[in-house]
């Protein structure tokens, strides 16, 4: 008898996702689907608007990355324009894109993840969550929230707000920076180091504590895309776009971001909000990639700062000479090593006396009808891509969203899981936990593509292909 | 442990927004510490709680009203809360999540989905939940009793409003605090 196990992390509040596994005959899992049940429209309701209004409209994609949105905004803006983008607005924009990186990371790893890394999967679900953490490891739970909080205060010093700030726009930064404020960041510098320096230790830890299961969570292979530098090395802001296969091998090493659509294609499911890209001279079927911190640290060639470059030495490890490494946990371990490279980066911008140039914004009207911007999201590749007439009024609007680009890796993961830890008709309450925790890797923010962070709360009910209740577990 | 005082519960629930009014939420830092002491998170993004429960004393509403499972939540939230807030800008008016209210939804979808295997449709409705017409402000599902305006509100305003009423006092926002945007 075939069933359907519905794990539903309610799809009325923020888990606007829920997970479908399919089990055959024999018990075993057939097919698992992981579905994005919220839509929000911006691509239609922007058509009309005006460019510069939107890094404050896209902003508003996402409260978690907002930062991102203003980066790629402002850029596809720039490219409208069609000048140059003065040197220390580039500089600045740089140093609030680390500020966020700093902040969205240290909350998916401290706050979000950690309470499954450090107290366990198995751990008491009304303990398993910042108040647990903060209850039984206070020390760790404030160095957490205080990293958050740096990034943070980061990005509202630039920009006034740390959510939603109105400060990049088409043609550069509306703000500088002042020598005091720079000071006064620079000078909170080695507590944030000390920080992720616990954060690399509990890392190490959970790799040995959950080493049986590692693999689990996600182990396969799939191709790997990223931004990298002109020299290869990790990059953010802006450079190529390169693209590599699970062995290694080079299948993009310098696409322009304004070519994405030659690289990229959007498959839909009707069972999902969330679209499905893959990479399209592969086509659907192996055009699988993955995008975010594991993604950037596999095609790069290098970090290009020497604390991080220590550490991604370390992590190459874990994939094999001359390999990527594969499993979708090491994405926690992938955030950490991006929160030090932008820590030295940050150390490293505001050392430069660049910043303290008055010039920060070019000024210009339409100049080109097309505006491509890309930045690398904590989550992964964020392109804007709009059309406008003469008078900048937008014709046409694609965004192609960093968590969207993992949806085809989310559903294997979910498949591996279920494969490794469901069968028969009885469900295990730890199951609940690893399964959430496989989506969790990716730290999905669905607020991007709808919305979607932290936990989710969770129902799994067992289903005979009779709709017939087998069996049901809740949480909470 | 009897001469405690009796922690307040509070939830905070996220419908059609962009997450940032929790992220302001969180940008209360170190006084999310000093908080957890006085409250229990019952419910939301942060904690593990399925159903919305009973007994809330304090609920935090981000975002709008924008298809059939929000609407049922919203409900859930009434009957179970006792102080409800729009909390943040989208609750409040619909802001930018209503800016897709002049465009018919069947429109919406079928300009975001090109392909015939589109979420569109009663397949698609089997497992993914209708959107309304338009995304409403929460006071136009249920009964709000306070309103927390921002797009987000900044952390300030946040504790502001919260400490009042973990003191029993009326909230009381001067008029810095109670702007749009």
């Amino acid at each position: 008898m075939s069933k359907i196990v519905t794990i539903e992390p309610v799809t009325r509040i923020e888990g606007h996702a829920k997970i479908s596994i399919m089990l055959d005959d024999a018990g075993k899992v057939a097919d698992t689907r992981f579905h994005v049940t919220e839509f929000r429209g911006f691509e239609k309701f922007c058509v009309g608007r005006s460019f510069w209004e939107m890094p404050g409209i896209t902003a508003r994609i996402c409260g978690i990355c907002p930062v991102s949105h203003l980066m790629a905004s402002s850029k596809a803006g720039d490219m409208i324009l069609g000048v140059r983008t003065p040197a220390p607005a580039v500089a600045l924009r740089r140093l609030m894109n680390y500020g966020q990186m700093v902040q969205s990371h240290a909350l998916s790893f401290f706050l979000l993840s950690g309470p499954d890394l450090i107290l366990g999967m198995d751990a008491d679900p009304a303990q398993r969550n910042m108040a647990g953490l903060i209850a039984t490891n206070p020390d760790l739970a404030r160095a957490g929230i205080r990293m958050r909080a740096f990034g943070q205060h980061l990005i509202r010093t630039l920009g006034d707000r740390s959510v939603h700030p109105s400060w990049t726009v088409p043609g550069g930064v509306r703000k500088s920076l002042t020598a005091e404020q720079r000071d006064e960041i620079l000078k909170q510098l080695p507590e944030m180091y000390a920080t992720v320096d616990i954060g690399l230790d509990l890392m190490k830890d959970a790799l040995d504590k959950f080493s049986d299961e590692v693999d689990a969570y996600g182990e396969f292979p799939s191709l790997f895309m990223g931004l990298v530098g002109e020299d290869g090395g990790l990059e953010h802001y802006d450079g190529k776009l390169r693209m590599i296969d699970s062995d290694g091998k080079l299948l993009e090493n310098s696409a322009k971001p304004e070519d994405y659509a030659t690289l990229i294609a959007e498959a839909e499911q009707n069972w999902s909000y969330l679209k499905f890209p893959y990479y399209k001279p592969l086509g659907p079927e192996n055009g699988m990639y993955r995008v975010g911190p594991l993604a950037r640290l596999n095609v790069c060639d290098f970090a290009g700062t020497p604390l991080a470059d220590r550490e991604l030495r370390q992590f190459r490890h874990y994939g094999g000479h001359g390999k990527p490494v594969t499993g979708s946990f090491y994405y926690h371990y992938a955030r950490l090593i991006e929160i030090l490279h932008s820590l030295e980066r940050i150390e490293e911008i505001l050392a430069d006396e660049i910043l303290l140039d008055h010039h920060i914004r070019s000024k210009a009207g339409v100049n080109q009808n097309i505006g491509i911007g890309i930045s690398e999201a904590p989550r992964g590749t964020l392109i804007h891509h709009y059309e406008v007439d003469d008078n900048g009024i937008l014709e046409k609007v694609n965004l192609i969203i960093a968590t969207g680009q993992n949806n085809l890796a989310m559903n294997k993961t979910v498949k591996q899981l279920a494969e490794r830890f469901i069968s028969g008709d009885k469900l295990d309450q730890g199951l609940l936990n690893r399964v959430e925790h496989g989506i969790r890797v990716y730290d999905p923010c669905l607020s991007c593509s709808t919305h979607e962070a932290g936990r989710m709360p969770m129902q799994i009910k067992l289903i005979s292909a009779q709709g017939e209740l087998l069996d049901e577990i809740q949480r909470g | 442990m009897s001469t405690l005082p009796k922690k307040l519960r509070l939830a905070t629930v996220w419908l059609g927004g962009c997450s940032g009014c929790h992220m302001s939420f969180l940008d209360l830092d170190e006084f999310l510490i000093e908080l957890v002491a006085k409250v229990d998170i019952v419910y939301g993004p942060l904690v593990d709680a399925k159903t919305f429960p009973e007994n809330v004393d304090i609920c935090l509403v981000e975002g709008a009203v924008t298809n059939v499972e929000n609407l049922e939540l919203a409900r859930d939230i009434r009957i179970n809360s006792k102080i409800v807030i729009s909390f943040g800008d989208c609750a409040v008016t619909g802001n930018i999540t209503s800016m897709r209210n002049r465009i018919p939804v069947k429109d919406l979808l079928t300009a975001v989905y090109h392909e015939a295997q589109a979420p569109i449709g009663a397949e698609a409705l089997k497992v993914l939940p209708a959107l309304l017409k338009k995304a409403l402000p929460l006071h136009q599902a249920i009964k709000v009793d306070l309103f927390l305006p921002g797009c987000p509100p900044v952390p300030d305003r946040i504790a502001t409003a919260v400490t009042a009423l973990l003191n029993n006092q009326p909230v009381n926002l001067q008029p810095e605090m109670r702007t749009f945007g």
